[in-house]
């Protein structure tokens, strides 16, 4: 095993005793964060490895929440069944979208992006009888045998560090060298005899189908679920979590993701103002730190190792 | 389903038609931001708010002054345009080098910024303008009727895109403009300040957006979230138009106009679907819009 994998490996173990604190704020904290890595992560396949600014990943974030809690709820399924659901749903949405998305390129793909997420997020508003409108669905309750706090927390750890090991071999191989490839130039990865568009599509539904993963469990997590998980605001803030961790690292977005939840369930506690903080936060990083938190630190570490050697 | 009264329908249709100039007023700051410097400015529905709120603070200023609205809508303006191209001047210059995601969550941060700042300064309650006293009758139009000031905002529309349109191709700075949306390096090497032009133009794009929050404050209630809520119909404006098309934005505007006035008759429920399925038919079948021209690169 490689030193990153090793050093995952304790991460996951000592997460593994968290809920042992009893501290119903840590686990609570540790359950937002690794949902809200888990979409951070699906949204960075796709602007990291790709090169491909989606700016309405909230789409398949709602899809997934709205897909879980709704058959479970007005169709009786299992809880299973209906995440697994949730997750094909959030795929076979993104196949659609990004049929249609993959054909533009940069600002023109990044508006058709937002455009679809806010069809989503209209539809979810609108239609009442279904989503519940407005007021959102609420009462998603924890599903049988995950029924507290702690069980959930378990749950979504294993789904997590399930995702997010599946997500690693998959940029890892050959498959997701070719994203890389297309990512730095896609006229030359044309050349070479890869059906770039093709590719495009395939990531764009992995990313569909785990910001879904990530939807279903936040849907239960909060125990409802309001069309504000997909408007628009929701897609720039997982932009910016992505960002902040810094997105040319794998696990860069979950560490962008900690800081932000940390920072706001911190802030939110003295003052109503989050926005501005955040705001100020993203500009500073735009402006300091452009390879965002994990960038930083790698960079220190390789002017730290020069030193070491001259 | 019987036919609606006629003299509705030309209501309605006035309504949207005052809506749609809105709309042209900020979408045509951002497409003109967007056609020279290529940064897709996110708190363009900022500015607007700022114009609409100092709007709101000028008039409180001028109590007792003759014309006060009007007062407060230049000084307002202004204010927005100094505010943009101060923006523009010392922090998003400093961003061209990077890629364009950077530049667009730059001005996002500036949208969060700003609308914290508008709550602190004054409140989260709804504030409101009145309407100029010149303008405060309503005019009977079919046996219904429409308000003066409306009327008037239908017939500023125009008369702010032939005056726009006039720089642009009338002037030496349009020129000028109009060469940066083209190749911005090669105006550089005439000796052109290019700088002091982008500087220019993103104040002339704020100010725009000012005179739009500043000329709505007397028709909606000024309220914290009036930003986040009209940039992305800006951004459909501009998108079904064209990007950096001025023709576009003004034919833009005025398809979203009415189909917001009457998508809420004929179909309330889908009416908001329908202006995103819009631009995203638009984006797919022509991603350069209506008016727009491709781009070369």
């Amino acid at each position: 095993m490689s030193k990153e994998n090793w050093f995952l490996t304790i991460l996951v173990l000592l997460l593994a005793f968290l809920p042992l604190t009893e501290s119903r704020f840590y686990v609570f904290l540790g359950t937002d964060i690794l949902i809200m890595g888990l979409f951070a992560v699906s949204l960075n396949l796709l602007l990291g490895y790709t090169g491909l600014v989606s700016f309405g990943q909230a789409a398949y974030f709602g899809i997934g929440a709205y897909t879980c809690a709704l058959l479970m709820k007005k169709a009786s399924v299992a809880f299973p069944l209906a995440f697994v659901a949730a997750a094909v749903f959030g795929a076979i949405a993104a196949m659609i979208i990004g049929f249609f998305c993959i054909r533009l390129t940069k600002i023109y793909f990044a508006m058709l992006t937002l455009a679809f997420s806010q069809i989503v997020w209209a539809i979810a508003f609108k239609w009442n009888s279904l989503t519940g409108g407005d007021t959102g669905l609420i009462g998603v309750n924890f599903p049988a045998h995950l029924d507290s706090p702690i069980r959930f927390f378990y749950f979504t750890l294993a789904v997590v560090a399930l995702s997010f090991y599946v997500l690693r071999k998959l940029v890892n191989s050959p498959f997701g060298r070719i994203l890389t490839t297309i990512r730095e130039n896609p006229e030359r990865t044309e050349f070479i005899g890869i059906n770039v568009k093709l590719f495009q599509l395939i990531a764009f539904m992995i990313s569909g189908f785990f910001a879904a993963i990530a939807g279903a469990l936040f849907g239960i997590f909060n125990h409802s679920i309001f069309p504000d998980f997909i408007f628009w605001p929701q897609s720039a803030e997982v932009l910016i979590m992505s960002l902040l961790g810094g997105i040319y690292n794998f696990f860069g977005p979950v560490v962008g993701a900690a800081v932000l939840l940390y920072l706001r369930m911190q802030v939110t506690s003295f003052t109503q103002y989050w926005p501005l903080i955040l705001g100020t936060i993203l500009a500073l990083l735009l402006f300091f730190f452009p390879g965002g938190i994990v960038g930083f630190l790698k960079s220190r570490q390789v002017f730290t190792r020069k030193n070491k050697c001259s | 389903m019987s036919l609606p009264d006629p003299s509705f329908l030309v209501i309605q249709c006035l309504s949207g038609l005052t809506y749609a100039m809105f709309l042209f007023l900020i979408a045509s700051g951002l497409s003109l931001i967007f056609g020279i410097l290529r940064v897709l400015n996110f708190a363009h529905g900022s500015l607007y708010m700022l114009g609409a709120y100092l709007t709101y603070y000028f008039v409180s200023q001028f109590v007792n002054a003759p014309g006060q609205f009007w007062w407060a809508v230049i000084f307002a303006s202004l204010s927005v345009a100094i505010i943009g191209g101060i923006i523009e001047r010392f922090l998003l210059s400093r961003l061209y080098i990077r890629e364009e995601l950077n530049q667009l969550l730059f001005t996002y941060a500036l949208v969060l910024i700003l609308s914290d700042f508008a709550k602190i300064v004054w409140g989260t309650g709804q504030l409101s303008v009145s309407r100029p006293a010149i303008l405060k009758g309503a005019v009977p139009i079919l046996g219904q009727y429409f308000p003066e000031y409306n009327i008037f905002i239908i017939i500023l529309g125009p008369a702010i895109a032939l005056l726009f349109w006039l720089i642009l191709h009338r002037t030496r700075w349009g020129r000028f403009i109009r060469a940066a949306a083209l190749d911005r390096e090669m105006l550089g090497s005439l000796g052109v300040n290019v700088n002091r032009l982008f500087t220019l133009v993103f104040a002339i794009g704020a100010w725009l957006a000012g005179l739009g929050g500043a000329l709505v404050s007397p028709i909606v209630a000024i309220v914290p979230g009036m930003d986040v809520e009209i940039i992305i119909n800006a951004f459909i404006v501009v998108v079904v138009g064209g990007l950096g098309s001025f023709w576009g934005t003004l034919l833009g505007a005025l398809i979203l106009g009415q189909v917001t006035s009457f998508g809420i008759l004929v179909l309330p429920r889908l009416s908001m679907v329908f202006i995103y399925v819009l631009m995203a038919v638009v984006l797919i079948l022509r991603p350069w819009g209506l008016l727009g021209k491709p781009l070369q690169r």
